[in-house]
């Protein structure tokens, strides 16, 4: 793996590099320009104070207006969990899905501009049977709702 | 380059349902080979979807997002015949653009 060239990209230095990949026809100035951002720190983490911390917040609260919907209790293919989250929190910013035993917590963020409802459907991978946590920032704050997922196949390792 | 992005959009009133699968291996990290060599994580860091060009959905991933990934979501707003375009960039800086038209 070219980890110079990725390292080059994060940092604000790769300019002239992006320029030659834009020259290169991979890329439209328009996209290099919206070039995107990936909270390494958040998908390193281990449990849900750090990663909640890495998002950039502070330990949340349990809240009932947090729900699973399409989620079942029983997964029999850790490799495809479905996993639907809503939040009834005004101002609802972003979801986000946690997975306490996988190798690392977090699995997805979703950021929900205004106008689009706070209510993602999604599929995940689980290592083994684990608690589910929906992490929900709103206004500012974070909520959390969990669920457990029991496992039958794990969908990590093999 | 990767299969295309299937993208379907429908308007129901003033909500449109936007549902989207994209072909990607989504490797974790986690598996070995026959030589129990590691295989190097390969995944969708960033989806963006737009709506006649602005954002209505932005997300992170990490590797724990299954292979061809599926997700949906509503927004208000949309009319039959909007431009819906949904675009990711993986962690080899692979990137896939596609677009629908809301029906």
């Amino acid at each position: 793996m070219d980890t110079a060239r990725r390292e080059a990209l994060r940092q604000g230095g790769g300019i002239s590099l992006l320029a030659l990949v834009a020259a290169a026809g991979w890329l439209t100035p328009g996209e290099a320009c919206a070039a995107e951002a990936w909270n390494k720190a958040a998908f390193d983490t281990h449990s849900l104070d750090a990663t909640v911390k890495a998002l950039g917040g502070s330990a949340p609260t349990p809240s009932k207006d947090v729900t699973f919907f399409q989620t079942p209790d029983i997964a029999e293919n850790g490799a495809v969990v479905p996993v639907g989250i809503a939040s009834a929190i005004a101002k609802t910013e972003s979801i986000a899905i946690l997975v306490e035993k996988n190798p690392n917590m977090l699995a997805a963020v979703f950021d929900f501009p205004a106008g689009t409802e706070p209510s993602i459907m999604t599929r995940i991978k689980m290592a083994q049977t684990s608690t589910v946590y929906a992490l929900v920032k709103a206004d500012g704050r974070y909520h959390v709702a969990s669920r457990e997922i029991r496992v039958t196949l794990g969908g990590c390792g093999g | 380059m990767a299969d295309p992005t299937r993208i379907r959009a429908n308007v129901t009133g003033e909500t449109t349902e936007v549902r989207v699968l994209m072909a990607h291996e989504m490797e974790s990290g986690q598996r070995k080979d026959e030589q129990g060599k590691v295989i190097a994580a390969w995944f969708i860091r960033n989806v963006t979807v737009t709506w006649n060009g602005k954002t209505v959905l932005a997300a992170q991933w990490g590797p724990a997002v299954s292979k061809n990934p599926f997700l949906s979501f509503k927004f208000k707003g949309g009319a039959k015949g909007d431009k819906i375009v949904v675009t990711w960039v993986d962690n080899r800086g692979e990137r896939r653009t596609d677009e629908a038209a809301i029906a």
